[in-house]
């Protein structure tokens, strides 16, 4: 049985009356790709901010190699007004913040790009790996931890390589094609050191030609830095090309799990998500 | 990239030696030369040296403004605050237990009854060493209000941060204020007889002055302070920060701690703002909590938008230009005046200076929207026009 590297365990999440993720369960083992899909609204991107600590669940845990990271139960108000299932099998409060869950090995990218803006290509990679540094700003501050920052800096040089950015080093993140943007973030997101990478709609907003070569550079570094990884995904080819296993979410309940031939055929998804081509 | 480091390093550096030999050399002017043939405007009374000792005072207090507002992204405006609790610690900790009793008359006499300069043995070494320990506390004061106040404060973002640090600045004078501190503070009354700037000039037996040193001595502190900054800026630490202002979602999903670092930058510019506190306290050769009011917080607020937000080079050139404007070169705009022809000139009475002042600031705003920096620094300047000439 392959190690798990990423367990979402009876986790609802509900916003004053609406429920956007209901009772999702999930497995990521090591080594895998797996992608989340499904319809506008259906709860994915939500589904992401409550694994990495951008939100917390109503009810439910996360395990992230082996640990609880993320657990709650319904409290005060929201005690009357849960809808979900699984109520009162949480006992427990564990909230971290978003740089605490990276720290422990789960860095992400964004739907909308985010990186920083005034700073260069090779900065905002840089500046991921801060969350690695072991001196104190006091060691930073005068310099007593240049073999650390120098090592640091060869790291990023080598990882700008990799991703084929060394080019375009020195230029505002901001000045690069949409296409670079997105493979900055991902580098950056791999600065971080990460064990299991999360995607949020990587190929968002690109041509056919630049999907396919995100799909190829994300088996790539899948295999060089030995990653798993999960992703959101609306280009169906990328999503058939490259993931191993697929959940589908609609209206926040998962409706479907299985390889991609599975999820081609099954009769649910269709119906929600994929629809069938005018001819057939 | 390492090795460019290095020199940009080492160039700044011996640029900011020879600043410091440069204002050694002119303050000095008057006691190695005859009197008769030094002219005017370097003479010891000189408005220059004035100028000179504020401004940097003003550059040190600006550039730690600057680390919060343009470096880590908040928006604080409780400098003046954080400057009274520098400026009282210090008058408070090197005042000569001779003088206590004059300077507490009202509350007869001092709860506290040391000297640091004179508890290193008083003398040249206890004068720079009490001085320096006493500026160092007075930034460590303001730095542990600081921590305190960011418990609650630092959840507030953008203009709610500025209107809660504004108003601890307030309270801060308020409290000081009080009488029940006099002892300590001497209520509302002035804190003086503290060593000044003006103590670090090295007098011969017969009680004149054979080296002046005290415009040296504040370039000096205000320089090395500035170069911790900078450093800071430049360390991982510096890159954090810049991350948060540019982005919180994305610092925060990349590992960097918000609360964390938010308390870290808060903290450093308080320490940095108390420091430069002190040394106001030591040009204004006493302290007195009427004098740190919101308006120089304002003021000092200018002089970073003025330089550029996000540069420290601009900072420190905006401080000289505004200190000097401000209380040197627009100073006879204040005073009437009648020519020789028996013209009276029109305008010129007490007052007008800030008139004038107001709308050099507004041309200035108006001509130069990212500040005169920018958000560069001087070195950036020379850098690109040594671009472009390779490119011709």
């Amino acid at each position: 049985m392959s190690e798990n590297v990423l367990k979402v365990e009876n986790v609802t999440m509900q916003f004053g009356g609406v429920v956007a993720v209901d009772n999702l369960n999930l497995e990521v083992n090591k080594g895998e790709i797996v992608a989340l899909i499904g319809p506008n609204g259906a709860g994915k991107t939500t589904a992401f901010n409550v694994i990495t600590g951008v939100y917390q669940p109503t009810n439910g845990a996360v395990w992230f190699q082996g640990e609880k990271i993320v657990e709650n139960h319904p409290q005060g108000k929201m005690k009357a007004m849960y809808k979900g299932e699984h109520a009162g099998e949480y006992s427990q409060v564990i909230a971290p913040t978003p740089d605490k869950v990276t720290r422990l090995g789960m860095a992400r990218t964004f739907q909308n790009i985010r990186l920083w803006k005034s700073q260069t290509v090779f900065e905002n990679v840089l500046i991921a790996k801060h969350c690695r540094t072991a001196s104190n700003v006091f060691s930073a501050t005068f310099r007593l931890n240049h073999k650390e920052e120098a090592a640091q800096r060869a790291n990023v040089e080598e990882l700008l390589e990799t991703v084929g950015l060394s080019d375009v080093r020195d230029e505002l993140a901001t000045s690069l094609p949409y296409g670079k943007q997105r493979r900055l973030e991902i580098a950056r997101a791999l600065a971080a050191e990460p064990k299991l990478l999360l995607l949020d709609e990587p190929a968002a907003g690109m041509n056919p030609q630049e999907t396919d070569e995100l799909t190829a550079f994300i088996g790539e570094i899948r295999k060089r830095f030995g990653l798993t990884i999960f992703l959101i995904e609306h280009h169906m080819n990328l999503v058939m090309d490259i993931s191993e296993r697929i959940y589908v979410l609609d209206f926040g309940k998962l409706i479907a799990q299985g390889t991609p031939a599975e999820i081609q055929n099954n009769k649910r998804v269709i119906d929600a998500y994929l629809g069938v081509s005018e001819d057939a | 990239m390492q090795r460019t480091n290095q020199k940009g390093a080492r160039t700044a550096f011996l640029c900011a030696a020879a600043l410091l030999l440069i204002v050694l050399l002119i303050e000095n002017l008057s006691v190695f030369l005859p009197a008769a043939s030094v002219p005017k405007i370097f003479q010891s009374t000189s408005m220059l040296f004035t100028v000179l000792k504020k401004g940097v005072v003003y550059s040190l207090v600006a550039v730690s403004m600057n680390l919060l507002n343009g470096f880590a992204g908040l928006f604080s405006l409780g400098q003046a605050g954080f400057m009274l609790l520098g400026a009282y610690t210090y008058a408070i900790l090197t005042i000569p237990v001779a003088s206590r009793d004059t300077v507490y008359y009202i509350y007869n006499g001092s709860a506290i009854n040391f000297s640091l300069p004179e508890i290193f043995g008083g003398g040249p070494v206890g004068l720079v060493l009490g001085v320096l320990l006493a500026l160092i506390l007075a930034g460590c004061v303001a730095a542990l209000v600081a921590w305190l106040i960011g418990l609650p404060v630092l959840r507030l973002k953008g203009d709610y941060l500025a209107i809660a640090t504004l108003g601890f600045g307030e309270i801060i004078r308020a409290v000081l204020q009080w009488d029940k501190l006099g002892p300590v503070t001497n209520g509302a009354n002035a804190l003086k007889s503290f060593p000044t700037f003006s103590s670090f000039n090295v007098q011969n037996d017969a009680g004149q002055v054979s080296l002046r040193l005290s415009c040296f001595v504040p370039f000096l502190l205000s320089g090395v302070c500035i170069a911790i900054i900078v450093m800071l800026i430049n360390s991982t630490y510096g890159r954090a920060f810049k991350a948060i202002r540019d982005d919180e979602v994305a610092a925060e999903a990349m590992g960097i701690n918000l609360a964390r670092h938010k308390r870290m930058a808060f903290c450093i510019s308080s320490f940095f703002a108390g420091f430069g506190g002190g040394m106001f306290a030591m040009y204004a050769n006493q302290a007195q909590a009427r004098t740190f009011t919101t308006a120089m917080t304002y003021e000092i607020l200018l002089i970073v938008v003025i330089g550029g937000i996000g540069s420290v080079s601009g900072s420190c050139i905006a401080s000289f230009l505004y200190v000097a404007a401000s209380e040197w070169w627009l100073r006879f705009l204040d005073t009437e005046t009648v020519l020789k022809s028996g013209f009276k000139v029109p305008l010129l009475r007490n007052g007008f200076r800030m008139v004038v002042f107001s709308v050099v600031i507004m041309i200035v705003v108006l001509f130069f929207r990212k500040g005169l920096m920018g958000d560069k620094e001087l070195p950036d300047l020379f850098r690109r026009r040594r671009k472009e000439g390779a490119a011709k």
